[in-house]
């Protein structure tokens, strides 16, 4: 017997103190930071030849394609924002200016007459009172570096300013629905035609009208003039 | 994925003494997420270290990295005043190691508790703690625990002793206080 021993003491240890057992899942995680640990090493000696440049040239591409495409996205969607802004910026001037309309009248056959002679197009112009949104009047505009037509409509008190010019594939696509400084705009393109909807109306009703005049201009053929 | 000769090697070698790196981890950091990180990282750094391995029993080697890497925890986290015990360790001559050995059969007339084993060895300090566990629960030779811990042979015994001197100092203090 070692007299260093304490025999007595030992034999408490040994029965009452706890042998903690590593916990399930230990030796799995043990296992798998070894092989991820040991994978680049084993790689490293293998890889470097062609294999590496091949590597280093795909990411490379993969890289200017993936630049190229935000660069273009972010240049296509703040052309389409700055486009939206100025379309609402016409809208509240037209608003505050008391310059609503160029010309006042609910005759579409009136309004679209009158653009003829100030414009190098010819805008397709419909009362819709009958679905609760009359035509009010139409004015001479300037949008996106380009003369436009602008169709004021009213649905209860407030205004909505139908802006239309020419389709321009150069220009940015008018969005399906957003929202610019507490406005709505909602817009499309026809086959020769870009219109963009503003006003402070919900978009829910705003939507309906948009529907009502997409219908109106495209399933009747344009009057030649009045 | 099988591994490399030398993956599989160490594996072999090592991982048997999982349960016995990760009770003196647990003992040493008293918590079990922290012991089960730590043996994580004490065996990965054996990995890297394995070509320095000679061969034979692994346990005293692969133990003597996890203690290092449970007293790096604990010093970086200044636990435990971890450098003070070494001064204690030296002091052969402790009034209280003898009152304890004096008197033996105090203990075995006392029913002593799982839990209260348990606490007084946790409240050990790291250093004595460490040779108890290495000791009792693992079942290391004085050899193989100079070893793992570092230190002479003559110096496993009286810190082994010291370790035993205060356990029984402390189990004696528990049951009065009940």
């Amino acid at each position: 017997m070692d007299p260093h021993e304490d025999t007595e003491l030992s034999g408490i240890v040994k029965t009452q103190a706890e042998r903690h057992a590593a916990p399930a899942g230990l030796r799995d995680r043990i296992v798998t930071s070894i092989r991820q640990a040991e994978a680049p090493s084993r790689h490293e000696a293998k890889s470097r030849g062609w294999r590496q440049w091949l590597n280093m040239g795909a990411a490379f591409a993969m890289g200017v394609v993936a630049s190229v495409t935000v660069v273009y996205f972010l240049t296509t969607v703040s052309a389409q924002e700055r486009l939206a802004q100025e379309v609402v910026g016409s809208h509240v001037r037209s608003l505050m200016a008391a310059h609503l309309a160029d010309v006042a009248s609910s005759d579409s056959h009136t309004v679209k007459p009158w653009f003829s002679g100030k414009l190098d197009f010819s805008p397709p112009v419909h009362d819709l009172a009958h679905a609760g949104f009359p035509l009010v009047g139409g004015r001479l505009d300037y949008i996106g570096g380009r003369p436009a037509a602008a169709l004021v409509y009213q649905h209860r008190q407030h205004i909505i300013n139908v802006f239309v010019w020419p389709r321009d594939a150069r220009a940015p696509s008018p969005p399906p629905a957003v929202e610019a400084q507490g406005f709505n705009v909602i817009g499309w393109e026809s086959k020769s035609m870009q219109f963009w909807l503003v006003s402070d109306l919900n978009i829910i009703d705003l939507q309906a009208f948009a529907a009502q005049l997409r219908g109106a201009a495209e399933a009747r053929p344009l009057p030649s003039g009045g | 994925m099988s591994g490399t000769d030398r993956t599989r090697r160490f594996e072999a070698a090592v991982l048997p003494h999982l349960d016995a790196a990760y009770n003196l981890a647990r003992w040493l950091l008293r918590d079990e997420q922290n012991a089960q990180d730590v043996v994580q990282e004490a065996y990965l750094r054996a990995f890297r270290f394995f070509d320095g391995f000679r061969g034979g029993d692994a346990r005293p080697w692969l133990l003597s990295i996890v203690r290092n890497s449970c007293f790096t925890w604990l010093r970086e986290r200044a636990c435990d005043h971890v450098e003070f015990d070494e001064e204690r360790d030296s002091d052969q001559h402790d009034p209280a190691l003898h009152e304890a050995i004096d008197g033996p059969e105090q203990l075995l007339e006392r029913k002593l508790e799982r839990t209260q084993v348990n606490a007084a060895i946790a409240m050990l300090p790291p250093l004595f703690r460490e040779v108890l566990i290495l000791r009792e629960l693992e079942s290391l030779s004085y050899e193989e625990i100079a070893q793992v811990v570092g230190i002479p042979v003559g110096t496993v015994m009286s810190r082994l002793s010291r370790a035993r001197s205060m356990l029984r100092t402390a189990l004696a203090a528990t049951d009065e206080e009940d």
